[in-house]
């Protein structure tokens, strides 16, 4: 079989229609959760067939596509994703956060910020901030068609009694527009503030669970947090070794067996621009 | 005299297909009063108590509550999302089994703010507050505050359970077996923190039971039950010193005396 034998983005044109009409529920109701019809994706549960669904349902012939895993462009989820579609849709693909009109993503949002046109689609392994505190999932859907969040409240009250501040530091529950409260797919909490306000739209993809969610652009977006206890967006804290930016998210990666450590921008984009426009960090070479 | 029932039962009734649940129930409970419904297993006692609070919907009669904010209302044809809010803020719901009233797997201060956060409070200090003056009014030590309620004895999860639902000063008590599957020594301690939080806070009550010493310290009316019909009801002494029906009789005869 030849890859010309599949429709253009590997879904067929009613799957993408059945997609596309959960994509502009989504869109209307910022932050529920519409059901959808998820298909099985050549690739695991896990994997992102949420959001490799919802990007072949929103992609057209020219545009410009970018997968970035934990930020990176180069890492085993972002390569084989982008080349499946090259491979069943034929399309130009990016690492330029810029150049991008569809971003596909894994547990980050882009550094740059965002431009009117783009669509930032995220991969959602458990779409239900509710899931752990309250398994049922019908008393989970009365509890948001009531606007019914105390619960989520006694999650963050449970990480200070235990930890004397807010430790979540990803997937950190967020309210949309006054009314759905939302799971943010695992970003770490750094970029939460980026959710809100931005001028690209938000579509998020949970294929295993079967639901899809969307921001419309400039939605506004907050993090839940206790008067005393505010929400903070933490970061380690330090500047890229290799960029030397003081404001991006960074990773921490192990150099050596006796301690040694580095740290570097989880957005390889973003470092690579900035080296490229002259900034050095302590551990470039 | 006050003349506005609290809450106001009017001809409730729900059958299971062909079997009766409960029969054509009324009754009036006024504001700070204490009222038991006894009877033996499968009489109704229950099924009446979930249709009151709102768990299971009756198939014919009216339950009105007086509400602080509307006055009386019909909770049963109000809608959902009033009779949840009602749910958390004027009436509590005290469980047999600890375990089917907590979060078990939240610290004992969680499952007591949980009820304050539901209707809005945001800020920790208060919450935690509060759930530690809590914890102290049911004989809680505070220090047991970030412990799962999983690391209770019976007792304490039942008392834990208590303090959860009072925590933001409920009028209405529903009590399903409080003290079901306690011993007797807990039991008693478990009855007089009750009686003690009932008269203190001015509380209405409705306890469910099959252990006639419970009504016997704690009720002012005893309602007696069987095969879905009420058979008497009268003030508690009354009716367990002078019972008319024959099938009271049989239930105030057949408690073991020690």
């Amino acid at each position: 079989m030849t890859d010309q034998a599949y429709n253009f983005a590997y879904l067929d044109e009613q799957t993408k229609r059945m997609i596309r009409r959960a994509i502009l529920k989504g869109l209307a109701i910022p932050g529920y959760q519409v059901p959808f019809a998820s298909r099985e994706m050549p690739m695991p549960y896990g994997w992102g067939t949420g959001g490799v669904q919802v990007s072949a349902a929103v992609l057209c012939p020219d545009d410009c596509f970018k997968v970035i895993d934990q930020g990176a462009d180069d890492t085993t989820n972002a390569v084989s994703i982008r080349s499946f579609f090259e491979r069943t849709a034929g399309i130009k693909t990016t690492t330029s956060t810029k150049a991008a009109t569809v971003i596909q993503t894994r547990h980050r949002v882009p550094e740059m910020p965002l431009s009117e046109g783009q669509i930032l689609v995220y991969q959602v392994p458990i779409p239900e901030p509710l899931r752990f505190l309250e398994p049922r999932e019908s008393e989970t859907r009365k509890m948001h068609s009531l606007e019914e969040y105390g619960l989520m409240h006694v999650k963050l009250y449970e990480d200070i009694a235990r930890h004397g501040h807010i430790a979540t530091s990803y997937a950190y529950p967020v309210k949309v527009e006054g009314r759905y409260v939302m799971d943010p797919s695992p970003i770490p909490k750094f970029d939460n503030p980026k959710l809100s306000d931005s001028a690209a739209i938000q579509l998020f993809g949970a294929g295993r669970e079967q639901r899809i969610y969307a921001l419309p652009p400039y939605s506004r977006v907050v993090s839940l947090d206790f008067e005393d206890h505010p929400f903070e967006a933490s970061k380690a804290d330090h500047s890229c070794g290799l960029c030397a930016a003081e404001d991006s998210y960074l990773d921490e990666v192990i150099v050596d067996d006796v301690g040694g450590r580095m740290f570097v921008c989880s957005d390889t984009d973003f470092c690579e621009a900035r080296r490229a426009a002259g900034h050095k960090g302590k551990d470039a070479a | 005299m006050i003349d506005t029932p609290l809450l106001s039962v009017r001809g409730v009734s729900r059958h299971y297909g062909a079997h009766i649940g409960c029969s054509d129930v009324s009754f009036d409970l006024y504001p700070g009063e204490v009222m038991g419904i006894v009877g033996e297993s499968g009489s109704g006692k229950s099924t009446l108590l979930n249709c009151m609070s709102g768990h299971l919907a009756p198939d014919a009669g009216e339950v009105v509550f007086d509400t602080r904010a509307d006055g009386p209302r019909d909770t049963v044809t109000m809608s959902e999302p009033e009779r949840r809010m009602l749910s958390r803020t004027e009436w509590a719901f005290v469980h047999q089994h600890a375990r089917d009233g907590l979060r078990m797997g939240v610290s004992a201060g969680g499952n007591v703010g949980e009820r304050l956060m539901a209707v809005g409070a945001r800020n920790y200090g208060d919450i935690r507050d509060k759930a530690t003056d809590w914890l102290g009014r049911v004989e809680i030590s505070e220090s047991r505050i970030d412990d799962r309620p999983g690391t209770f004895s019976g007792g304490m999860q039942q008392r834990l359970q208590i303090a959860r639902n009072l925590v933001t000063g409920p009028r209405l008590v529903f009590m399903d077996e409080p003290t079901g599957g306690l011993d007797v020594s807990v039991q008693a301690r478990l009855l007089d923190l009750v009686r003690g939080l009932v008269r203190d806070m001015g509380l209405s009550a409705i306890i469910v039971t099959h252990d006639l010493a419970v009504v016997r310290l704690l009720a002012d009316r005893l309602m007696v039950m069987k095969s879905g019909h009420v058979v008497e009801q009268g003030l508690t002494d009354r009716v367990l010193d002078d019972p008319q029906h024959g099938y009271t009789q049989l239930l105030v005869s057949s408690v073991l005396q020690v």
